[in-house]
């Protein structure tokens, strides 16, 4: 029993169907580690013991009346706290939600849940997914389980640092400027950001619409196949969900690299970037290389300008996304109004964190009437750009390979005084999201303080499967997929 | 670039947000130098790229509108800051 934070999902989902394991005793495990190891990590933001156990029993019943219990049978799965549970709370790591319980479950949740996942608690992130380190979490910053001392990366931190000690086998993040693949390379686990609308965002608390997709996080490549299996598909409930077929991503496994073409494209080995994540995506690109792949030097031209666009168009998003939580249905309000103008303004003003208000703002003047066009349009326009670029990248080579970040794992307060250092971690992570394509971040190397290097290969619209092709190749060329001392 | 406090107020109150005076200064100061950043986007000559909102293309997205049951209308006013019978409570919205 005590190596089972050690099984992948899929080998757990093996053994409970098989029953030699029993969804509970998993259930419990898990639960057990997390309570002791969380006190020192901070991952969560509230274990759902109860709601764990309950659907724990559920699949071992359905298992003992020979039903199918679904490919993640007795899997436990940690959750970003943007993402709607019924009957748990979700707070978005801002005060404004402290005491919101979710009423329906997202079209994630309910993908998951039928597939026999067990949902294990929700997992800290920075308000409303707003940030690259958890540091702008309401509650408390999340500690990176390679060196607490450092932050495990943002928005997804918690759920990035959960897989890296193994508190849950899988988490699901969701990715609107790199907030899965980030915490991911920081951590030092598989992170994954599907393209947009290949799942449904249905039931995420939305932060830039037009950017957002969730995705899953996991120890390994083909733990993130299964998951994304689960997740992904056409959803009526979220318009921009794509009516697209979905292919059977664990078959993709074991294609191999022999004759893709790898671009590797000079804009993202800039200045400034440590020589020993350089050092890591240059070898390991040879290494796909030394596999079959064939590497062309590529050019995304446009990719100075993302940051730029990216910090006008989501607060643009969120500016409207968030005039929601105006303490009316909902969420915090204020007591000290003393009418309904000063309700919004207060609960508002009480209710959001510093990095939260600063985007609004910013989102807000970005809209205004007069700058609309200086900013938001010319923004968007840029972007068209950004996606030609992809575009035409996409013609020469299959898979784009770059660092994920800059640099590995910062110490907490490095960079939590200055917005702008703090938005130029993303600098790598953005285009992707712009551009609407896949990513996926994988570790490839460490430092020599023994902190994981992210290696981030980016995909086609709707070729996910590539993506995974390339990483599981890589994977099993590489001995990279470790567990830090907190999880052995 | 820089912004006047008659436009970080402005900004502040289309927001609805009732920031400190602190806050208004530190917004001023932060939001002036993103501003600067995100200048670099004027050197592009942009006057006949189409602006992309969205990424997957796709256009008039219908369903029927059609009313379905919801489980528990309960649990949506149980998050009510304020409510009264199965309405949600506010200030006085006309004087």
């Amino acid at each position: 029993m005590s190596a089972l934070h050690a099984l992948t999902a899929r080998e757990i989902a093996r053994r409970v169907r098989a029953k030699e394991l029993s969804a509970v005793d998993v259930a419990r495990a898990f639960l057990d580690r997390a309570k002791a190891l969380d006190p020192s990590l901070k991952v969560f933001l509230c274990l759902t013991a109860e709601a764990a156990l309950e659907q724990a029993r559920r699949v071992d019943e359905k298992i003992a009346r020979g039903e199918a219990p679904g490919p993640l049978a007795g899997v436990p799965v940690a959750v970003k706290d943007n993402l709607c549970v019924t009957g748990i709370k979700t707070t978005c790591a801002s005060k404004i939600l402290e005491n919101f319980t979710a009423n329906y479950d997202a079209t994630v949740i309910e993908k998951l849940r039928a597939a026999g996942a067990v949902f294990i608690g929700k997992t800290n992130l920075d308000e409303f997914a707003m940030g690259s380190s958890t540091e702008n979490s309401a509650y408390f910053t999340t500690r990176n389980p390679w060196d607490p001392t450092r932050v495990p990366g943002g928005s997804s931190g918690g759920s990035a640092a959960a897989v890296a000690a193994r508190l849950a086998p899988v988490s699901l993040g969701s990715d609107t400027g790199g907030s899965i693949r980030q915490p991911a390379a920081l951590c030092g686990v598989v992170g994954l950001k599907p393209t947009y609308g290949r799942v449904s965002r249905f039931g995420l608390v939305a932060f830039a619409s037009s950017l957002d997709q969730i995705g899953p996080f996991s120890t390994d490549v083909a733990d993130a196949a299964l998951l994304l299996q689960a997740m992904s598909g056409h959803d009526p409930k979220d318009s921009t969900s794509a009516p697209v077929p979905v292919p059977d991503f664990s078959k993709a496994l074991t294609r191999g690299v022999k004759g893709l073409r790898v671009g590797l494209p000079k804009e993202y080995f800039i200045d400034g970037m440590d020589p020993v994540v350089e050092k890591a995506v240059r070898d390991a690109v040879k290494t796909l290389e030394g596999l079959g792949a064939q590497v062309v030097e590529i050019s995304l031209p446009h990719t100075d300008a993302g940051l730029s666009v990216y910090y006008i168009l989501a607060p643009s998003e969120a500016s409207a996304n968030l005039a929601r939580f105006d303490g009316v249905r909902y969420g915090h309000r204020s007591t000290k109004a003393e009418n309904l103008l000063q309700q919004y303004e207060f609960s508002r003003d009480e209710g959001f964190g510093p990095e939260v208000k600063r985007r609004i703002m910013l989102g807000t003047y970005a809209l205004s009437s007069g700058y609309y066009d200086a900013f938001y349009l010319k923004a968007q326009k840029v972007r068209t750009l950004i996606k030609r670029d992809f575009d035409k990248a996409f013609e020469s080579v299959d898979v784009i390979a770059t660092p994920t970040t800059p640099t590995a794992a910062f110490k907490a307060g490095e960079k939590s005084s200055d917005p702008l250092q703090m938005y130029l971690s993303d600098v790598f992570t953005i285009s992707c999201n712009l551009a609407g394509v896949p990513g996926l971040s994988l570790p490839c190397g460490f430092t020599k303080d023994n902190l994981p290097v992210g290696l981030q290969l980016l995909g086609k619209p709707f070729d996910e499967e590539t993506l995974l092709a390339a990483a599981a190749a890589y994977e099993k060329a590489t001995d990279w997929v470790r567990t830090p001392p907190v999880a052995a | 670039m820089s912004l006047t406090e008659k436009d970080v107020n402005h900004v502040a109150r289309l927001a609805r947000l009732a920031l400190t005076p602190e806050e208004r200064t530190t917004y001023r100061g932060q939001l002036g130098r993103i501003l600067e950043h995100i200048q670099a986007l004027a050197k592009y000559d942009v006057a006949n790229v189409p602006p992309t909102s969205h990424v997957v293309p796709l256009s008039n997205v219908w369903r029927g509108d059609k009313a379905a049951p919801f489980a528990n209308p309960e649990s949506i006013l149980a998050n009510a800051p304020d409510r009264e019978d199965v309405y949600f409570k506010v200030k006085k919205v006309i004087e």
